[in-house]
């Protein structure tokens, strides 16, 4: 059923340190993907906010801190319990707890999220360092043609973090991950 | 920032029913607009409003979960296992969503109202209400932009529509005062920095709702009266009917608890 990691004897985790688990719990959640976008991962999309590595009473815990991306999210449940998974495959006791801050902006997704986006057919949020009004409507370059006049369809879509858009070059209709 | 240990009890009650009357508002409003999903005027309207309703909702969890850590208490049970008599919902999102008019108006005026009282929440010296708050006011800005579009098309748009405009403002304004009535124990929330600015929020939700409406050649004549002490705990018949449809399945199956 686990994918992803190897089983170990917990008590090996004592040997190379915590450095060394927190580093697997790291890569374990690459293996974690956003349910609504099965091409990029949860570390990616940056709402892993912390790794904390302790021993509990059953043994060496890994602590994983997310946050919701919009807050009705429903994916969040799902991912929650993949990260649970994901750390429990590398034999310590997973831990996940959520927080609301700071709350999670697409400024958190890395470059490389936003070119898997772009390839998966979904227009990436531009970085707004908190100009939020202004990124929205900045111009979006079609992710299929890359040509920059595209127009909105619809300000909401198929999830709450998408918007709908039209390409007036090659009139493909495509999504837009709407910054936040 | 105060953290939540340093509240006493009398301060922690009053949070408690302040966080029960926003998270019902925010749920009763975000069903009212479900109500819409499938009868939207076009399928993109129909996508847009579900998108708002499904927000107001999860904001609703967000206020319930902030009480859950003073009192222990659970969303799901909060939301679908008490009575209409416990629910301290406005009347304003209680009322039935009527046509679209009254519909986009109310959830513009409830916008505006947010986008006055979600930057006051979010300096709040309750850090886990001033976080949430920080969080619902990112998301709320795509609602503003949305119904405030709205109010003018349906403002300068036909005849009809400025006339369903007017006839909708009339039949809410009065529930609208009574939504921004301070709840018993917001005194003491203010005395203690968890509602920081409370007292002028009123005023600032007016000047905001006044100046898109009168771009969209909208008058509602003067402001609503605020009432001095809000009255939550009168039950209308529209919180029954709409809890009776809210809570048919989960009290159908009490013992069902996920899907």
């Amino acid at each position: 059923m686990i994918a992803h990691g190897r089983r170990n004897d917990p008590g090996t985790w004592s040997v190379g340190g915590t450095e060394r688990l927190r580093d697997a719990a790291w890569r374990a959640l690459t293996t974690v993907k956003d349910p609504e976008i099965p091409v990029i991962d949860v570390v990616e999309l940056g709402i892993v906010r912390g790794i904390e590595v302790g021993s509990g009473p059953d043994g060496p815990y890994v602590e994983v801190t997310i946050t919701p991306t919009f807050s009705a999210c429903p994916a969040l449940h799902e991912i929650e319990r993949n990260v649970t998974v994901a750390i429990a495959a590398l034999g310590v006791e997973p831990r996940v707890r959520t927080t609301l801050s700071p709350p999670w902006s697409t400024d958190d997704m890395t470059d490389e999220a936003r070119t898997k986006l772009r390839q998966f057919g979904i227009a990436p949020p531009g970085r707004h360092d908190g100009l939020l009004e202004i990124a929205l409507d900045a111009p979006v370059r079609c992710p299929r043609c890359d040509h920059p006049d595209t127009r909105v369809r619809n300000a909401f879509g198929s999830t709450l973090c998408r918007e709908i858009r039209t390409c007036s070059a090659c009139e493909e209709t495509f999504e837009r991950f709407k910054p936040l | 920032m105060t953290p939540q240990t340093e509240l006493d009890a009398q301060v922690s009650q009053a949070l408690a029913y302040r966080l029960t009357a926003m998270g019902d508002d925010e749920l009763l409003l975000g069903h009212r607009n479900s109500e819409w999903t499938g009868h939207g005027p076009v399928l993109e309207e129909d996508i847009a409003l579900s998108n708002l309703a499904q927000d107001e909702i999860g904001h609703a969890v967000m206020w319930y979960g902030v009480r859950g850590e003073l009192d222990g208490s659970d969303a799901d049970d909060l939301a679908f296992r008490r009575d209409p008599a416990q629910f301290l919902s406005s009347t304003f999102v209680e009322l039935p969503r009527g046509d679209w008019a009254f519909t986009m108006l109310r959830q513009f005026l409830f916008d505006c109202y947010e986008a006055e009282s979600l930057p006051r929440l979010a300096r709040s010296a309750h850090r886990p209400l001033a976080d949430a708050a920080a969080k619902a006011q990112r998301e709320e800005l795509f609602h503003l932009r949305h119904t405030g579009l709205w109010v003018k098309r349906l403002g300068l748009g036909t005849d009809e529509s400025h006339h369903r405009s007017v006839a909708a403002l009339t039949a809410m304004w009065e529930a609208f005062g009574a939504l921004l009535a301070p709840l018993p124990g917001d005194e003491q929330l203010v005395g203690a920095g968890v509602l920081p600015d409370w007292s002028t929020l009123p005023a600032a939700v007016f000047a905001r709702v006044r100046a898109a409406l009168a771009a969209a050649d909208l008058d509602p004549g003067e402001d609503p009266v605020v009432p001095p002490l809000a009255q939550r705990n009168t039950v209308s018949e529209a919180r029954t009917e709409l809890l009776g449809t809210m809570q048919a399945v989960a009290r159908a199956d009490p013992e069902a608890v996920t899907w």
